[in-house]
C-alpha cells in the first residue's frame, strides 16, 4: 500500500512539472505581453526599441532559462504581482479558491446527495417507468449546456420572477448570512443540476451491477427484507466504483463552475482565470492554473486511493 | 438443422444488432431527431431562397422583429432572421463536433492500439500519459488554447490569418484533449485480442506488426470505438458552445449556437426568447447523440 501511494504521489508531482512548464511557455504565446502592450501604448516605438526592452526584461533568453528563473522565485515564496487586482497574486488568489471551495463542495454534497436517492431508485425499479424517467431526466441534465441553463435561471428568477439576485455575492453595503445565502442558491443550483445527472448514472449502474450479484440471492434468500438487501448489502459494495468516479468528475465540475461563475460574475476560481487570461494578467493567470491543475490532480489521486482502499481485491503492485 | 441453425445465426450479427436497435426506442427515436436537425441545417441556403431573405444582411429598421409570415421566429438585434441563422448555426456546431469526434478517435485509436498491442515499457509510459491528459482541468486549460497568438506560436500565416482559423483551431484543440476515452477502451480490448489464436496464427505467418494491428485487430474494435466517438459527440458540441459563447470559440460573422447565445445574454430581460432557441437546439442534438450513443452501446454490446 506505501509503495502504491508513493508511486501515485510521484506521478502527480510529474505531471504538475511537467504542465507548470507547459503552462508556463503557452503563456509566453499569449496575444499582449508587456511589450506587446508598450509598442500599442506608444506609437513612436521602433522595432529596435521593442528588442532593447525585450532584452532589458529579459524576454529575449531563452525558454527554459526564463522558466528556471521564475520556478526559482515561485518555490522561494515570490509569485508575482497581480496587474489585474493590483495585489501580489497569492493575496488575489486565496479569496477566490475559498469561493470556489464553497460553491463547489455544496453543489457537490447537494449533487451526490440526489444521485443516491435517485439512483437506488431508479436501479431497484430497473426496466419499470420510474426507472425510465430518472434515465430520462439524468440524460437531460447532462446534456444541458450548463451557460445556457445559467441564462435561464436569470431570466426565470431574478429577471421575471425576481426571487434571487442574478450576479455578485452579497447586497450593496453587505447584508449579512441570509444575504449572501441569497446570491448563493442560483450558482448552486445550477451547478448540480448540470452534475448530478453523471453522478445518478454512475450509482444506477453500479447498483445494477451489484443487485445481480450471487450474494444479494443469498440475502434474500436467508429471508432479509428488501429494504435491508438494497441499503446493506448491495449499496456498501456498490459504494466501491461510485466514490472513484465521483472523486474522478472533480476535474469536470470544476469546468462547470468556470462557466458558472462567469455567467453569475462569482468571484471563484474558474472567473478568475477567465478575467486573468482574458486580461493580459500573466502571472495570475498562470499561478491559477496550475492550482487549479493541483486541485484536479489532488481529486484523482484520492480517487485512485480510495479505490485501493475501499476494495481489498486490488493489488498495490 | 443445426448447420442451418448455425449460418442463420452467422449472418445475422449485424441484423440481430439493427433488431435490438430498434428495439431500443428512445434511440431510434434520437437518431431520427438527429437526422432531421442535420438535415433541416444543411437545407439553411434553401430557407433563404424559399423565404426570400439574406441572413447575414443587417436591417436596423427591422430590429427584434416578433415572428412572422417571412421571420419564422422574429429577428435579432440587429434585424437578421434568427431561424435561418440557427440554422446556419447549427452547421457548424455539428460539423465541428462531429470532425472533431473523429480527429479524437483516430488520434484514441492509434495510440491504443500501439500501447495494447506492443505492451511492457511502451505501453506503461502511454497510459500514464493518458492517465495525466484525464486529470487535467479540461476547460481552463482550452480557453488558454483558444486565447493564444497562432503568429507567435509559429504556425504559418496563411492559416493564420484564414477567415476559418476559429473552426480549424477548436477542431484541433478540442480533439488533442479527447481522444483518451477511446485510447484506454481500444487498449484494452487490443490488450486481450493479440493473445488470441487468430493474431498468433497472422504472426506465424510473418505479418508485421501494423498490418496485425490494422487488418486483425483493429475491425474487432469496431464496436467499442462507434460507441464511444458517437456519445463524444455531444460533449464536444457542448464544450464548442461554451467556449463560443465565452467569445473564444467559432468567431462571428459565422454563427454557430454558442456565439449566437453570446449576443442574446446582453438582451435578457428585453428579448428572452432569444437565448431560448440555441440552447434548446444544443440540448435537443447533445440528448440525440447521447441517446444514439446509449442505444448503440445497448445494440453492439449486449453484455454491458
Amino acid at each position: 500500500m506505501g509503495r502504491f501511494v508513493l508511486d501515485r504521489l510521484i506521478q502527480s508531482a510529474v505531471v504538475l512539472a511537467v504542465m507548470s512548464f507547459i503552462i508556463y511557455w503557452l503563456m509566453g504565446l499569449m496575444p499582449g505581453d508587456p511589450i506587446d502592450l508598450m509598442i500599442n501604448a506608444d506609437p513612436r516605438l521602433t522595432p529596435e526599441d521593442a528588442q532593447r526592452l525585450r532584452a532589458l526584461y529579459g524576454l529575449d533568453q531563452p525558454i527554459l532559462d526564463r522558466y528556471v528563473n521564475w520556478l526559482t522565485a515561485a518555490l522561494s515564496g515570490d509569485l508575482g504581482f497581480s496587474r489585474l487586482f493590483a495585489k501580489p497574486v497569492l493575496q488575489a488568489l486565496l479569496p477566490a479558491l475559498g469561493n470556489t471551495v464553497l460553491l463547489l463542495g455544496l453543489s457537490f454534497v447537494l449533487s451526490v446527495c440526489l444521485a443516491f436517492a435517485t439512483g437506488i431508485a431508479a436501479a431497484v425499479q430497473q426496466h419499470r417507468p420510474a426507472d425510465y424517467v430518472i434515465n430520462l431526466v439524468a440524460f437531460v441534465a447532462i446534456s444541458i449546456p450548463s451557460f445556457w441553463l445559467s441564462l435561464m435561471m436569470i431570466i426565470l428568477f431574478s429577471v421575471k420572477l425576481g426571487w434571487f439576485p442574478a450576479s455578485g455575492t452579497e447586497s450593496l453595503g453587505g447584508g449579512g448570512f441570509l444575504d449572501q445565502a441569497k446570491y448563493l442558491v442560483l450558482p448552486i443550483a445550477t451547478l448540480t443540476i448540470v452534475s448530478f445527472g453523471n453522478h445518478t448514472r454512475f450509482v444506477r449502474a453500479s447498483m445494477i451491477e451489484t443487485l445481480r450479484q450471487d450474494f444479494i440471492r443469498t440475502a434474500r434468500a436467508k429471508g432479509a427484507s428488501e429494504r435491508r438487501v438494497v441499503l446493506r448489502h448491495a449499496l456498501r459494495n456498490a459504494l466501491i466504483p461510485v466514490v472513484t468516479i465521483l472523486a474522478l468528475d472533480f476535474g469536470f465540475l470544476f469546468s462547470g463552475a468556470l462557466v458558472i461563475e462567469t455567467i453569475f460574475a462569482y468571484p471563484g476560481m474558474g472567473k478568475l482565470i477567465f478575467d486573468a487570461i482574458m486580461g493580459n494578467d500573466f502571472n495570475l493567470a498562470l499561478v491559477a492554473l496550475l492550482f487549479a491543475t493541483a486541485l484536479t490532480l489532488t481529486g484523482n489521486l484520492l480517487a485512485d486511493l480510495a479505490y485501493a482502499w475501499l476494495d481489498p481485491r486490488i493489488s498495490y503492485r | 438443422m443445426t448447420a442451418i441453425a448455425l449460418t442463420s445465426q452467422q449472418d445475422s450479427a449485424w441484423r440481430q444488432s439493427c433488431r435490438r436497435f430498434i428495439r431500443h426506442r428512445l434511440a431510434l427515436f434520437s437518431a431520427v431527431l438527429v437526422a432531421v436537425l442535420a438535415l433541416l441545417s444543411i437545407c439553411a441556403p434553401l430557407f433563404e431562397i424559399a423565404l426570400g431573405i439574406d441572413a447575414n444582411r443587417v436591417d436596423l429598421f427591422s430590429r427584434l422583429q416578433p415572428p412572422s409570415a417571412e421571420a419564422w421566429l422574429g429577428t435579432d438585434e440587429l434585424g437578421r432572421d434568427v431561424f435561418v441563422r440557427l440554422l446556419y448555426g447549427g452547421q457548424i456546431s455539428m460539423l465541428v463536433g462531429l470532425v472533431t469526434a473523429l480527429a479524437a478517435a483516430v488520434i484514441g485509436t492509434t495510440v491504443g492500439l500501439v500501447s495494447g498491442y506492443f505492451g511492457g515499457k511502451l505501453d506503461a509510459f502511454l497510459m500514464r500519459f493518458t492517465d495525466g491528459v484525464i486529470a487535467l482541468p479540461l476547460l481552463p486549460l482550452l480557453i488558454v488554447l483558444a486565447a493564444l497568438d497562432l503568429g507567435k506560436a509559429g504556425l504559418p500565416e496563411t492559416i493564420v490569418d484564414s477567415e476559418n482559423v476559429s473552426l480549424y483551431r477548436i477542431i484541433a484543440i478540442v480533439a488533442l484533449f479527447g481522444w483518451t476515452t477511446v485510447a484506454r477502451l481500444v487498449r484494452g480490448t487490443a490488450l486481450t485480442l493479440r493473445e488470441r489464436d487468430f493474431v498468433l496464427a497472422a504472426k506465424a505467418q510473418g505479418a508485421g506488426a501494423v498490418r496485425i494491428m490494422t487488418v486483425h485487430i483493429l475491425p474487432n474494435l469496431a464496436s467499442p470505438i462507434i460507441v464511444a466517438t458517437t456519445l463524444s459527440v455531444g460533449n464536444i458540441i457542448l464544450v464548442e458552445s461554451v467556449l463560443s459563447f465565452l467569445g473564444l470559440g467559432i468567431q462571428p460573422p459565422i454563427p454557430s449556437w454558442g456565439n449566437l447565445l453570446t449576443n442574446a445574454q446582453g438582451l435578457i430581460s428585453s428579448a428572452p426568447e432569444l437565448a431560448f432557441y440555441p440552447g434548446i437546439l444544443i440540448l435537443l442534438t447533445v440528448l440525440g447523440f447521447n441517446f444514439l450513443g446509449d442505444g448503440l452501446q445497448d445494440a453492439l454490446d449486449p453484455r454491458a
